[in-house]
């Protein structure tokens, strides 16, 4: 077809990669998202991996530096069973949020998916990250790098120091926490530099020599009822603990009777490295909607200037089929929404109803709809939004019907479910709200705050979960965290349950039960 | 112009600590995992590798998630085609939770299948400890006793010594004749010819003649030289194979009374005796046979699963089962062709007078056949204290006494607990020089 018409050179022939290639490959793609698509990235560090490596990135929270933990441990010979099985494949990429932002690019791949792989994640992921206002607040790209491997040698000579099985037993207690271990409201601190770090050991063998107990027990003043008195400690106690907390590992952190400093500095890398993390948590879809929109449109647009071969474009499109598979809900492969699936068509979505908007799109998106700017619209969504707020704002009646969304309704007591919105004219407000509830974070996650200790009676932690919606805890796994949230303490601990409209509670767990 | 590295060459066992440090977390697990193969597999699975299925219990990592069982919640699906709203569909599973169509609700169950393979050393490794072995002992049992190497063919390297000079010359032979090696007579025969010429008065044709002869002469040399008479290609070695010694056939008698009183506890501590008893012997012979014999007032050979895994009421009549013994030896197992082991589990009890029979069957018959007859003798963890060392106990223990001092091959011993097994284990096949089978 149009192929008569090219007259410019293809950038690569053939399966086989070289670096000569990848080279090539990257400055062509980069121009051209810069130019077609205004991106704005971080320098990029590219790095060719065996298949055994990336099994070992994987196994780390796909970070490139991490301490040792037997669950890492776990999770490589969990992914290394299913790969070898033929379960499972492999990533064909893996992109580390940092500056320069790293992206790995597997070995086995051919030259067609290496020149995917850097638009999709050199490219998009990347300008997500640089530009999302989330990880713009919420973590600091120029400093993970050093802080994990600060993180790594401090819990390798916790290790050397005070013995596997105790350090163990602290990194566990605080990886159960871990979702209860993010501010989500209040801005994380920016990383400390290595010359803070240094100070590090001052400060606490500081705090080590000048704590004093005594100063705690001082009796109340005299001349004033016991009931007040008692209220006003309880008062004093609230403000200068300051609760309730919702950040269980902080909280412990900084105010655990029984924990030794460097304990407490362990707590505080997995918190820092949970706070780190919460930003892609919430924007899943957009992350990689973003990547796969730009691959895409960057792989056709090349494509349409003769610059890829008909061959390395079907690879390229076998692959990002894949990638955006969404069987429908009674498929025996469906599991839950595809991210990519989900995300590519929004974006799409946006450009159509930029461009060729019908008079329903005008009714909906009087904003956007038929401005024919997709790309600003498009820049300040990935730069403004997290999934939540994403589908809130941008999910169209005719992406509910293509993909014909409906809502069950799900009450427990009942032996059934009921269809409570389809993709019809009442339905598409209340499905997209529901569907944009789901991607929120925080209110998906059970809401659980330390709402009072009494620390000079038994010292018992009282922690209160609100149940939304009759939703209560997992028994099991529940007393098992509670065990792990004791051990950090060092005293009693007890859950009360409280419902979050009536404020009745349902119930109470203590340690001493379990 | 992005930076490029090739990290390929980098380290790839860079998760191998975590790995240790999971294996080490998970091992009370498999641990307990071994215990219960022990109690639940046959005596001879022990010994090879095994999958062993890694509960999540242990090497779960809890965290707060809510109960699928509780609440009210909405699921956003896509693909419908025939719901319209209000419609009422039937929970799969009968009401319970969302979990067909909830989302990530796929992990948890994979997580159970998690599968972890052990090599037959590390079982081994597991087992014994749970036995409480010397370090030093374990090695021992772990290695063939000792080998003997045994010609198996030949190879292409090895030590000088071991070349087999006659393969070796056949190669040699049979490469020369196909390269065309010329022989030393035809040489011989050449110089000879040259001799001959030069002996004669000198003339023209005579000189070329001579000349033509020492050219031939000289390419036959030169082509000798180029094809050896032995070529490095040729040499053929002996091969060896270590083969494990005594390389014969054992059989092993398992005995055990199965009337009421032995319980769970009881059969258990003997299955323990009899793997190890197992191990032992198949280190030390090439092929093994277990006969299982268990007994209460009548004795019968049976399978491996009847063996430990039924009980029958009725009197306690020992002597029954070395009857059966003899019976069996006499049919199957010539004592020409099979070293016979026996052990014995009981709990002591025996039928009035029985004792007097066993002891006679013993010392005329069993004793003369078997290569070594162990006692053990499972005892209460109470009793423990009282029997240890004293010769007072049970009827059965008091007649066993008197064949103990009469033949070497026999031992007997008091069993407690797990962690007696081995010692006993231990003390009843010492090394023991003067023990010999009595003809």
């Amino acid at each position: 077809m149009v192929s008569e018409a090219c007259t410019s050179e293809l950038l690569f022939s053939g399966s086989d990669w070289n670096f000569a290639k990848l080279s090539r490959v990257y400055e062509e793609i980069e121009a051209l998202g810069l130019e077609e698509l205004g991106l704005d990235i971080y320098p990029v560090q590219m790095e060719v991996i065996s298949s055994e490596q990336m099994l070992d990135a994987y196994s780390s929270l796909g970070m490139p530096l991490m301490y040792r933990h037997w669950s890492f441990g776990k999770r490589f010979l969990y992914d290394e069973l299913l790969y070898r099985k033929g379960a499972r494949g492999l990533a064909y990429e893996m992109v580390i949020n940092s500056n320069p932002c790293i992206v790995y690019l597997m070995e086995e791949n051919t030259m067609a998916l290496q020149a995917l792989v850097t638009a999709h994640a050199a490219l998009g992921h990347n300008h997500f990250f640089k530009n999302n206002h989330l990880f713009r607040q919420w973590t600091d790209a120029g400093g993970i790098l050093s802080y994990l491997d600060f993180a790594k040698s401090y819990i390798a000579r916790c290790e050397e120091r005070h013995g596997l099985t105790p350090v163990e037993a602290i990194l566990d207690s605080a990886h159960a926490l871990m979702e209860q271990g993010v501010f989500r409201y209040r801005r994380p601190p920016k990383l400390s530099s290595e010359q803070q770090r240094e100070g590090l050991h001052e400060r606490l063998e500081y705090e080590e020599r000048s704590f004093n107990d005594l100063w705690r027990t001082l009796p109340p003043s005299p001349g004033k009822s016991k009931q007040d008195a008692t209220d006003q400690i309880l008062a004093e106690r609230k403000k200068s603990l300051k609760l309730p907390e919702e950040n269980l590992l902080y909280f412990l952190e900084k105010n655990s009777l029984v924990l030794e400093p460097w304990q407490r500095e362990i707590i505080r890398i997995v918190r820092i490295i949970a706070q780190y993390f919460y930003p892609q948590r919430q924007t899943q879809v957009m992350n990689e909607g973003c990547a796969t929109f730009v691959h895409y449109t960057l792989m056709n647009t090349l494509f349409d200037r003769c610059r890829i071969s008909e061959g390395a474009m079907l690879e390229m499109l076998r692959n990002h089929t894949n990638v955006i598979f969404q069987p429908a809900y009674d498929d025996p492969c469906y599991s839950g929404i595809n991210p990519y699936a989900l995300g590519l068509d929004m974006m799409q979505d946006i450009r159509r109803i930029s461009t060729a908007p019908t008079a329903e799109d005008r009714d909906w998106f009087p904003d956007i709809a038929g401005r024919g700017d997709w790309r600003d619209t498009l820049l300040d969504a990935w730069a403004n939004h997290r999934d939540e707020s994403f589908v809130r704002q941008y999910l169209s009646p005719a992406l509910i019907r293509k993909w014909r969304l409906f809502m069950l309704a799900d009450n427990a007591d009942e032996p059934h479910y009921e269809v409570a919105s389809i993709h019809n004219e009442r339905g598409y407000a209340k499905i997209r709200s529901a569907l944009a509830q789901r991607y929120d974070v925080g209110a998906s996650r059970p809401d659980i705050q330390v709402i009072d200790v009494d620390l000079l009676g038994d010292r018992r932690l009282r922690l209160q979960h609100t149940v939304k919606n009759g939703l209560m805890l997992e028994g099991g796994s529940r007393d098992a965290t509670l065990r792990h949230i004791r051990n950090l303490w060092g005293y009693e601990v007890s859950m009360v349950a409280v419902d979050a409209e009536t404020g009745a509670m349902l119930g109470e767990r203590s340690t001493k039960e379990v | 112009m992005p930076i490029f590295i090739d990290r390929r060459l980098n380290p790839k066992d860079k998760s191998l600590g975590n790995r240790q440090r999971f294996l080490r977390r998970a091992r009370e697990e498999l641990k307990r995992s071994i215990r219960d193969k022990v109690r639940t597999g046959s005596i001879a699975e022990l010994d090879r590798e095994h999958a062993v299925p890694i509960p999540r219990k242990g090497t779960g990592e809890p965290t707060f998630g809510d109960d699928r069982e509780s609440g009210r919640r909405h699921h956003i699906l896509p693909g419908n085609r025939t719901f319209s709203s209000g419609d009422i569909i039937p929970k799969p599973g009968g009401g319970r939770g969302g979990g067909g169509y909830g989302s990530g609700s796929g992990t948890a169950a994979s997580e159970d299948d998690f599968r972890f393979v052990l090599s037959r050393e590390e079982v081994l490794d597991l087992f014994f400890e749970d036995l409480e072995l010397p370090d030093l002992v374990k090695l021992n049992l772990k290695q063939v006793l000792s080998v003997k190497p045994r010609r198996a063919g030949f190879t292409s390297g090895g030590a000088p010594t071991n070349i087999n000079v006659g393969r070796t010359m056949r190669n040699s032979h049979g490469r020369r004749i196909a390269l065309r090696r010329p022989k030393q007579a035809e040489l011989d025969a050449i110089a000879h010819q040259i001799a001959e010429l030069e002996a004669q008065p000198a003339s023209a044709p005579a000189r070329e003649r001579i000349a033509a002869l020492r050219e031939a002469l000289d390419r036959l040399e030169r082509r000798r030289k180029r094809i050896a008479y032995v070529d490095p290609v040729d040499i053929r070695f002996n091969r060896f194979d270590p083969q494990p010694l005594p390389n014969a056939n054992a059989v092993m008698f398992c005995l055990m009374d199965v009337s009421g009183s032995m319980g769970e506890r009881e059969k258990d501590l003997a299955k323990r005796f009899f793997v190890l008893l197992h191990l032992f012997l198949t280190r030390r012979y090439e092929r093994i046979d277990i006969v299982f014999i268990r007994h209460t007032h009548l004795a019968k050979e049976v399978d491996e699963h009847t063996f430990f895994y039924r009980t029958e009421s009725g009197g306690t009549v020992v002597s029954t089962a070395l009857e059966e013994m003899h019976r069996i030896i006499e049919q199957r197992y010539p004592v020409s062709e099979w070293n016979i082991y026996a052990a014995q589990a009981s709990d002591g009890d025996n039928f009035a007078g029985d004792s007097e029979r066993c002891i006679e069957l013993l010392d005329r018959k069993l004793m003369r056949l078997c290569q070594y007859f162990a006692y053990v003798e499972i005892i209460d963890e109470r009793e423990s204290h009282i029997f240890g060392a004293t010769e007072n106990g049970t009827s059965l223990w008091r007649a066993y006494n008197a064949i103990d001092g009469k033949w070497p091959n026999f031992q007997m011993r008091r069993i407690a607990a797990p962690a007696d097994i081995y010692p006993v284990f231990r003390q009843l096949f010492a090394r023991q020089p003067g023990l010999r089978k009595s003809a």
